[in-house]
């Protein structure tokens, strides 16, 4: 294939990621599914096909991201490719960009630290204030409102805030 | 390798494990203690019903008959769960559902790290993702016993009061029969009764930590993994499984 070609039609996977990443995923609509990692990859060939990965075994939302990845396909002009899920190896929350950190940040969710996944699962290290940036701030709860994260309070701007759990 | 049958009741014991105990969490809510108490056991239960949701589809796949993970979870009568005893005991008051909880989490936790290695793909794939969330639920069950073991006089005696109800039922969770010997052959499934050394330390821990005694042992009391259930496990299953009785293969 030449140069030209390439620019004229760029590869399928290019063309497939650019419509994921306009996927938004349905609790943290600011984080694109690819952000969050949860597009795994993409099969070219014979049997075209989008690989995701579910984010916790309990996610209500698995559902609704591979039926939102399926209809952004079809709407794309992508009937052809398929959705399909796999379980291994295991999501964690390293595989979320730094786009995506950034994005959770901007939107009040402290994010995962970058390669803490598996090594702190007590998620003990206080956690940095996305309000204010203090990391004077304290657990409330382990389990929030969604099975991703924990609740938090800022001790220093008193707002309590969601944290992204290492995972 | 183990037949299909022997995989099939390998997942189908796992599924129902996870689906009747978050099945026995959801009733609390709305009735927690306090908010926080609340989310966390919906939160564990949405964890346990995404675990047997894996398991069962699983399990239907391998029998091969076109029953998936809602099917097995809806269309059974009680002779027909492979649940162990202990997940479907009451839950009681919170001490005991504590209790409960912690005797499973910290069994289960072990479990699915050997089972993480297993030589089936899936069942691998499964328990490498619920370790680590089932990870939090053996430490938060751990710090509770914890908390109320090391609490008021009441506390205490109603946390000890959950550890002797539940404990009867404990030696089921290492049972070892047909089934997990052949599974256990076949490089896919993991010898329970050799997790007991570790489990009773992290136990022991936990309950010197709680200042509570470890409880006597009892006579094991057995049954889940053949369909010899306890008379609660049938009202837990009328109240999950009413909309499919009463109108069953509806959808929506």
């Amino acid at each position: 294939m030449t140069a030209t070609a390439d620019v004229a039609a760029p590869a399928l996977k290019d063309r497939l990621m650019r419509v994921l990443a306009e996927v938004p995923d349905p609790e943290i609509p600011v984080v694109s599914v690819v952000d969050l990692g949860i597009v795994r990859g993409v099969r070219e060939g014979p049997s075209p096909a989008v690989l995701i990965t579910p984010t916790y075994t309990g996610c209500p939302a698995t559902l609704v991201i591979e039926a939102s990845i399926r209809a952004a396909l079809d709407n794309a002009g992508h009937a052809d490719v398929e959705v399909e899920t796999v379980l291994s190896p295991p999501w964690s929350t390293d595989w979320i960009s730094e786009e995506g950190r950034e994005k959770l940040r901007a939107y009040g969710i402290a994010p995962p630290p970058k390669g803490a996944a598996g090594a702190s699962l007590r998620n003990a290290e206080a956690a940095e204030c996305p309000q204010c940036r203090s990391t004077h701030t304290e657990e409330i709860s382990r389990f929030g409102s969604t099975p991703c994260k924990a609740l938090w309070r800022c001790l220093d701007c008193a707002e309590p805030f969601d944290r992204f759990k290492c995972h | 390798m183990a037949g299909d049958a022997h995989l099939f009741e390998y997942a189908l014991r796992l599924g129902d494990d996870s689906l009747v105990l978050g099945q026995r969490l959801g009733e609390w809510c709305g009735h927690g203690p306090m908010l926080e108490v609340d989310l966390t056991l919906a939160n564990v239960a949405l964890d346990l019903i995404g675990q047997a949701t894996h398991f069962l589809d699983y399990a239907g796949q391998v029998e091969g008959a076109g029953r998936d993970g809602d099917r097995l979870a809806f269309h059974r009568d009680v002779y027909d769960f492979r649940n162990c005893l202990l997940v479907e005991q009451p839950n009681g008051d919170f001490a005991q559902t504590m209790a409960r909880q912690f005797l499973f989490s910290n069994q289960q936790v072990l479990f699915l790290e050997r089972l993480s290695g297993s030589g089936d793909a899936t069942l691998a794939g499964v328990a490498a993702k619920a370790v680590k969330e089932v990870a939090y639920h053996a430490q938060v069950s751990s710090e509770w016993v914890i908390r109320l073991g090391d609490g008021t006089d009441e506390s205490r005696a109603r946390m000890a009061a959950g550890l002797e109800w539940m404990w009867r039922f404990v030696d089921e969770l290492f049972e070892t029969d047909a089934v997990d010997e052949a599974v256990v052959a076949a490089g896919i499934g993991v010898d329970k009764a050799a997790l007991r050394p570790e489990f009773d330390a992290r136990v022991g821990a936990v309950l010197a930590d709680a200042g509570l005694e470890t409880p006597p042992a009892r006579r094991p009391v057995l049954g889940g993994r053949t369909g010899r259930h306890s008379e609660h496990l049938g009202h837990l299953l009328s109240q999950m499984q009413f909309l499919q009785r009463a109108y069953p293969g509806a959808t929506w």
